[in-house]
């Protein structure tokens, strides 16, 4: 019998399944997808966001943990558990080394990501590269990888982990267990049911792209929760993008953002605006976009630039609709020509004159128009323009599994003994709603090692006894 | 009529992209927004340079990259993803075209489709079988009295017209052929502080060490240094084979001390020391490059890659057995087989995958003027 299962593949599953390995337990990994689409949700992530009193190689400054506490206290609106916070936060200065010892390297912020080269360390080659080397260095260690195999249950008894049983039917017990099976977020039916209909009778999450894995169903968040597990965070809450509406259903990662939306307006199928695009940089934006554009009608929206944009925005995947008038953009996109025009127009006279700078909040806003264009706000009137469809696009789900500094997972307000939990299953503990760059990793990283750490513990205390 | 053909051909290579560079330039699209493989290497760094791709941008950028490997492991696109992206099998692909597109004569660029172990084993057994029946009818092929003296059989004059034509001749084409791939390649004044920097990436091949110095990527996703130090087995090796005879050459005719030389002599020390490194080199790379991951470059372009590596080592292990030989019976047939690889490795040489090393030298060059012009999009500032 292994002394530590370890439900999922992606980075949090394996930070617990090296760590628990590295306190002597034996270890069997459980990986619901197959070997090429291995890693979940983490193939497609690119940093973490480390706590940092000193420059640190790649990281340039400091960021010290006061600063990274107000940043994540104010893009969860409070919504968050200090205590577990600054375990994470704190956890991101050191953790480094323990991963470069397990093969991952780092490399400066990438070009087009300068705003993040103080807080976040970049991964050489991205969150596939980190994955493969986590999954080589557990080989190395002796620890046992099962691909496709998805845990249909886990079996707990009075708060007790017993045994995980698998889609096939294969039961198999163990003396510890970490869920690091990630969200719900590729289920469907789940999504549907927790955005409900709008007003419009539309069924919103029809039209959500996932941006990653299509194996995170939720499965075992679900079977817990029906088990009496304790949860926290709200089932609609996530991270929640704008992205290309002509982007892959699953696994379109990052590429398929679009970076142009402040330099322009956005408007919606009826050809209006309806929020403020210039509000604030658009790294710090971007993640709100998506749940506005799931406010709207048809679930869409449309980035419109003129020429003076082009060249200001990290390149999109797929090339813009072209037209060289309003009008152009408005067949193609099949909107009511005549409102486009209209709408563009009011916007392009409601524009004061200012000193155009990308770089700073600068002093190009509107006047005199609802919604308002604070920043950047300038008339679209160079030809060609520029057209891009939007949609939400799902990153991660935040319904979690409440836990505490040990990673345990809870019944009726009791830590179970031997059943712990890591990474977007429990994100919600520390991340009720926002988002902010590379914290998720922050928290799957950290929270990985205790769950593991936590896991270990359990099993040679009970041999101990 | 001729000269109208070859303009309409070269129009039609550089203005309308073929299937290989319209691939590349789809899958650099998804690349640039995506940006994650930016520190392995200068292929993506130079990606970041640009917001499109033309078709000289894609002949430069396949020279850059030096297929280890690296990008398609950690890509997050790669198959089965529906993004599919897999870019050193797509730059493999250019890259052949180029050597095809860039051949002069250009009839002869059409040799690159074929030049697999088959033809230049074909040519180097021709002339082989030419020299053996020379000899025959000359000296006779197993003469005792020649101590040595490889002169004896081929005077020394003959063999350096022949040998020292050909290879003359075979640069002229190689560099006709990087003239016009340069010509199409680089608008940029050319810049001789940035040579030293190409240089030294290709006396390190700094681009095969992965951006960590772990090294690429061979049958999976973990890193090696095995096929740099390999390389640089054969490179350098190649190198002091080729000293070693340039240095004969001096003392033959600016000293005129004559072969054979002792096996203490510099020609004959560095000879044996290139010619072992142009052993173990080419088999190690051979060795690796039976067992790469099959997604990684381009499967048809195996049988020009190993043609290469054998030819090299005919050429290496025909040499030592020269220097064992040369004072038996055997060294007449053995320094015809020797000059016949020569010849055939010579004759290839600006057909086949030897073309690598100057094309890829010359778009570091290319890459290095770019990074000291610190030519960039401003995007992404915010």
């Amino acid at each position: 019998m292994f002394d530590v299962i370890v439900v999922g593949g992606g980075n949090a599953a394996l930070c617990a399944a090296l760590t628990a390995r590295e306190s002597g337990a034996s270890v069997l990994i459980l990986e619901s997808a197959p070997f090429e689409w291995r890693g979940g949700n983490s193939v497609h992530t690119r940093n973490l966001r480390c706590m940092h009193d000193a420059p640190q190689d790649v990281l340039v400054e400091s960021y010290p943990e006061e600063e990274f506490w107000q940043d994540l206290l104010k893009v969860t609106g409070g919504l968050t558990n200090e205590k577990l916070a600054r375990i994470v936060i704190r956890g991101t200065s050191t953790v480094r080394d323990w991963m470069r010892k397990h093969g991952v390297h780092f490399q400066p912020s990438l070009s087009g990501t300068l705003h993040v080269a103080r807080t976040n360390a970049f991964f050489m080659g991205g969150g596939k590269a980190l994955v493969n080397a986590f999954f080589r260095s557990a080989e190395q260690l002796g620890i046992e990888i099962r691909y496709e195999a998805t845990v249909k249950e886990v079996k707990v008894q009075h708060g007790k982990f017993q045994s995980v049983v698998l889609e096939n039917g294969e039961e198999i017990t163990a003396k510890s267990c970490v869920l690091a099976s990630g969200g719900f977020e590729s289920n469907r039916e789940w999504l549907r049911e927790a955005w409900g209909q709008n007003e419009n009778g539309e069924w919103p999450a029809d039209n959500f792209l996932i941006r990653g894995t299509k194996y995170n169903r939720g499965t075992i968040l679900k079977n817990l929760l029906d088990q009496g597990a304790d949860q926290i965070g709200d089932v609609t809450q996530g991270h929640c993008v704008a992205i290309d509406a002509r982007s892959p259903l699953y696994d379109g990662g990052i590429c398929t953002r679009l970076d142009c939306v402040s330099l322009g307006i956005v408007v919606n199928q009826y050809a209006k605006r309806f929020y403020d695009e210039g509000e604030d940089f658009w790294p710090k934006r971007y993640a709100i976009w998506g749940r506005l554009v799931a406010l709207q009608a048809g679930q869409i929206a449309y980035s419109i630039i003129d020429s003076k944009a082009i060249g200001r925005f990290m390149p999109p995947v797929f090339p813009a609709i072209k037209g060289n008038s309003i009008s152009e953009i408005a067949q193609q996109l099949k909107l009511d020509e005549n409102q486009l025009n209209q709408t563009v127009q009011e916007f392009n006279q409601a524009c004061r004159a200012g000193t155009f700078d990308h770089n700073v909040l600068d002093d190009c806003y509107t006047e005199n128009i609802t919604p308002q264009k604070t920043h950047w706000a300038l008339p679209i009137d160079q030809g060609p323009f520029y057209a891009y469809p939007l949609r939400p696009g799902i990153t991660f789900t935040y319904l979690s599994l409440k836990t505490d500094e040990t990673a345990a997972v809870f019944f009726d307000g009791k830590a179970s003994p031997n059943l712990f939990v890591a990474g977007e299953l429990m994100a919600g503990n520390v991340l009720g709603k926002g988002y902010t760059a590379g914290i998720g990793m922050s928290i799957g990283t950290i929270f990985g090692r205790i769950a593991g750490q936590s896991a270990a513990d359990a099993v040679l205390q009970r041999s101990a006894a | 009529m001729n000269t109208l053909n070859t303009l309409i051909d070269d129009a039609k290579n550089f203005h309308q992209p073929s299937e290989s560079v319209i691939e590349v330039q789809r899958v650099l699209q998804i690349c640039n927004a995506c940006r994650y493989c930016e520190g392995f290497c200068a292929t993506f760094q130079s990606m970041t340079r640009r917001l499109d791709f033309n078709v000289a941008d894609v002949h430069f950028m396949a020279n850059l990259c030096h297929n280890c490997g690296a990008c398609l492991h950690a890509c997050q696109y790669a198959p089965p993803n529906a993004f599919g992206v897999n870019i050193p099998q797509a730059m493999a692909k250019v890259r052949l075209e180029t050597y095809q597109t860039y051949a002069w004569p250009k009839p002869l660029g059409n040799l690159y489709q074929k030049n697999g172990l088959a033809l230049t084993m074909a040519t180097s057994i021709a002339i082989i079988l030419f020299l053996l029946s020379m000899q025959s009818a000359s000296t006779g092929l197993f003469n005792t009295n020649l101590d040595g003296n490889f002169y004896a059989i081929y005077p020394h004059n003959t063999l350096a017209l022949l040998f020292g034509g050909v290879f003359i001749a075979m640069l002229i084409a190689m560099s006709m052929g990087v003239r016009e791939f340069w010509k199409n390649i680089s608008t940029d004044p050319m810049m001789w502080s940035a040579a030293s920097d190409a240089t030294h990436d290709v006396l390190t091949l700094k681009n095969l060490g992965g951006g960590h110095q772990q090294g690429c990527n061979e049958a999976d996703d973990a890193f090696s240094l095995w096929r740099k130090r390999f390389h640089h087995m054969t490179f350098y090796g190649f190198m002091l084979c080729f000293a070693a005879t340039s240095i004969a050459t001096i003392f033959h005719y600016v000293f005129h001390w004559e072969a054979p030389y002792a096996y203490t002599s510099l020609p004959v020390l560095l000879g044996t020391l290139g010619g072992l490194g142009l052993i173990v080199g080419p088999i190690g790379l051979l060795y690796l490059n039976l067992r790469r991951h099959p997604l990684h470059g381009d499967a048809a372009q195996k049988a020009m890659d190993r043609g290469f590596i054998a030819s090299l080592l005919a050429i290496s292990i025909s040499g030592l057995l020269l220097l064992a030989l040369r004072e038996t019976p055997y060294m007449g047939i053995t320094l015809c087989i020797h000059l016949g690889f020569v010849m055939g490795f010579f004759l290839m040489m600006p057909y086949g995958k030897f073309a690598h090393g100057i094309f890829r030298s010359a778009s570091l060059l290319k890459n290095a003027i770019e990074v000291r012009m610190k030519k960039s999009v401003s995007v992404g500032a915010d």
